[in-house]
């Protein structure tokens, strides 16, 4: 009677373990497809490693643009010296788009007050990192900017 | 760890009171007893339409210039998105097919008798929404099939005298079927009709709790000529475990479904074309467009598609209306609806294999 019972029940757990095991296995079956859909497939960025930014001309002395740099913003900044520079318009602190300020001659992120000096540095405020700084040609009347080459 | 979970739980909402009435509810057991879960099943699938329909969001644009682009999208770029979208499509063609079923199945088994009526009403009203959920989502791929089921779709309400031009005009968001009609349609199949369907389950289901399940009369009868017959089953859990069972099978045909024969997407649509030789509506709506069809262009001094299409309507506002015309009284008056019944059953199956097989 009591050796019954404990058969009984193994035989009871074998039946638990395998309709519970069954069960997991199905949701998991349904799971993985919703998991791996809710990945996007990647973007392919056509950007390329140099765009054309600006004309000459097109900007003043002490003044900025924003550029398409891919599928990301840059900003193109002509100095009151006449000198060109380029940068990731990416704040590093939450990535707010930067611009250049011609009162402070500093790159200026208006959501939470960064400041960044001509190099890309991060001078004031929150930004953690300073930004990237790419590479300025002439090329005949264009202003081309370029990711700097790993040297 | 689960026991204790309970017990906080229990402590603040007493669950033991609501759970009492499922504890107590039986669910009369005889040799008909499995047509009580086409409603679950349609239940199931309706859930699954829900989920997936979410996750199809994740991608889908509304527009013409994009929808086609987006669903293409999905099946080909998207990780198991071609599954998802099958998945929806199929389980929205099982859904409609199982509420047919459960509607053919009340009625024979008489379930709709007083005091059933109003759960019959919400039935019907759900049946016809479910429908309009295949008609609103059948457009949103934006293809040359669905563009023209959707032209023809709303043409036909527009034939509806008095009200049907400005319905028409509604439906399409213009005078033509355009990017504005997606739109609308959009709008119609992810907020209007799940909000209220959901609304509808939630009355149906109450209804159904509320009165128990119905015992066929012709059962019913050998119970009282032989009490010792009777048999019920407890809804939970053993009622609850062999409903969950009939969903996991449900499952199965609906994941070997959309696996092996995968929903495909045809072309995308242009206004600027004729409509393709042999285009036919989805099978749901075959029965309507084969008597719409048979119909002659001019009968008496009617136009046929508007006779066609107000009988129509009489028909389903009669059907939705149907337990008010059977009395209380036993005898001989009950035995017409189950005759029409059958009538109902033999012309839409007929019709629908006429309209497939036709040209």
């Amino acid at each position: 009677m009591c050796a019954d019972h404990v058969h009984d029940a193994s035989r009871r757990r074998a039946i638990e373990i395998f309709l519970g095991g069954g069960l997991l296995a199905s949701l998991a079956s349904f799971l993985y497809p919703v998991l791996r859909y809710f990945v996007p497939p990647a973007v392919t960025d056509l950007g390329g490693d140099e765009v054309v930014a600006a004309k000459l001309g097109d900007l003043k002395p002490n003044s900025g643009k924003i550029f398409r740099f891919g599928s990301r913003p840059g900003l193109l900044i002509l100095n009151s010296d006449g000198a060109y520079r380029a940068l990731s318009a990416t704040c590093t602190h939450l990535g707010c788009t930067v611009q250049y300020r011609p009162d402070l001659r500093e790159i200026w992120c208006a959501c939470h007050n960064g400041i960044y000096d001509l190099n890309g540095r991060n001078v004031s405020g929150p930004p953690p990192r300073p930004l990237t700084v790419f590479d300025v040609h002439q090329r005949g009347d264009e202003i081309v900017v370029s990711r700097k080459q790993e040297a | 760890m689960y026991a204790f979970l309970l017990r906080w739980l229990d402590e603040r909402l007493q669950l033991d009171e609501l759970i009492a009435p499922f504890k107590h509810k039986t669910v009369p057991w005889h040799r008909l007893s499995y047509w009580y879960f086409f409603g679950g099943i349609t239940l199931f699938l309706f859930i699954i339409q829900v989920l997936t329909g979410i996750l199809l969001l994740l991608y889908y644009r509304p527009g013409a210039n994009e929808a086609f682009e987006s669903v293409q999208y999905i099946m080909t770029r998207v990780q198991f998105g071609w599954l998802i979208r099958s998945i929806h499509a199929w389980a929205a063609n099982l859904m409609i097919f199982t509420a047919f079923v459960h509607m053919f199945s009340v009625l024979f088994l008489k379930a709709y008798r007083k005091p059933r009526e109003l759960t019959w009403v919400t039935g019907m009203i759900l049946l016809f929404l479910v429908m309009g959920f295949g008609f609103s989502g059948y457009l949103l791929p934006w293809n040359t099939l669905a563009f023209f089921a959707t032209k023809v779709g709303t043409e036909m309400a527009g034939q509806v005298p008095v009200v049907g031009k400005a319905m028409m005009i509604f439906l399409r968001g213009g005078p033509e079927v355009t990017g504005a009609t997606l739109t609308r349609f959009f709008g119609f199949h992810v907020a209007v009709l799940p909000g209220l369907v959901t609304v509808l389950i939630a009355m149906h289901l109450f209804f159904v709790q509320r009165q128990g399940m119905s015992v066929p009369p012709k059962v019913e009868a050998e119970w009282i000529a032989n009490p010792s017959a009777r048999r019920e089953m407890k809804f939970f859990p053993n009622f609850m475990l062999r409903e969950l069972m009939a969903w996991y099978v449900a499952m199965g045909v609906l994941g070997a479904l959309a696996a092996f024969f995968p929903w495909n997407l045809s072309v995308k649509a242009d206004p600027f074309i004729s409509a393709p030789a042999g285009i036919k509506p989805e099978w749901y709506f075959l029965f309507m467009f084969q008597t719409l069809k048979l119909i002659p262009s001019k009968v008496w001094f009617v136009d046929g598609e508007v006779l066609g299409i107000l009988g129509c309507s009489l028909a389903g506002l009669l059907w939705l209306l149907l337990p008010f015309f059977e009395n209380d009284k036993a005898g001989r008056g009950k035995a017409w609806i189950t005759g029409l019944s059958i009538f109902a059953l033999v012309y839409v199956v007929g019709m629908s294999v006429y309209g497939y097989l036709a040209n």
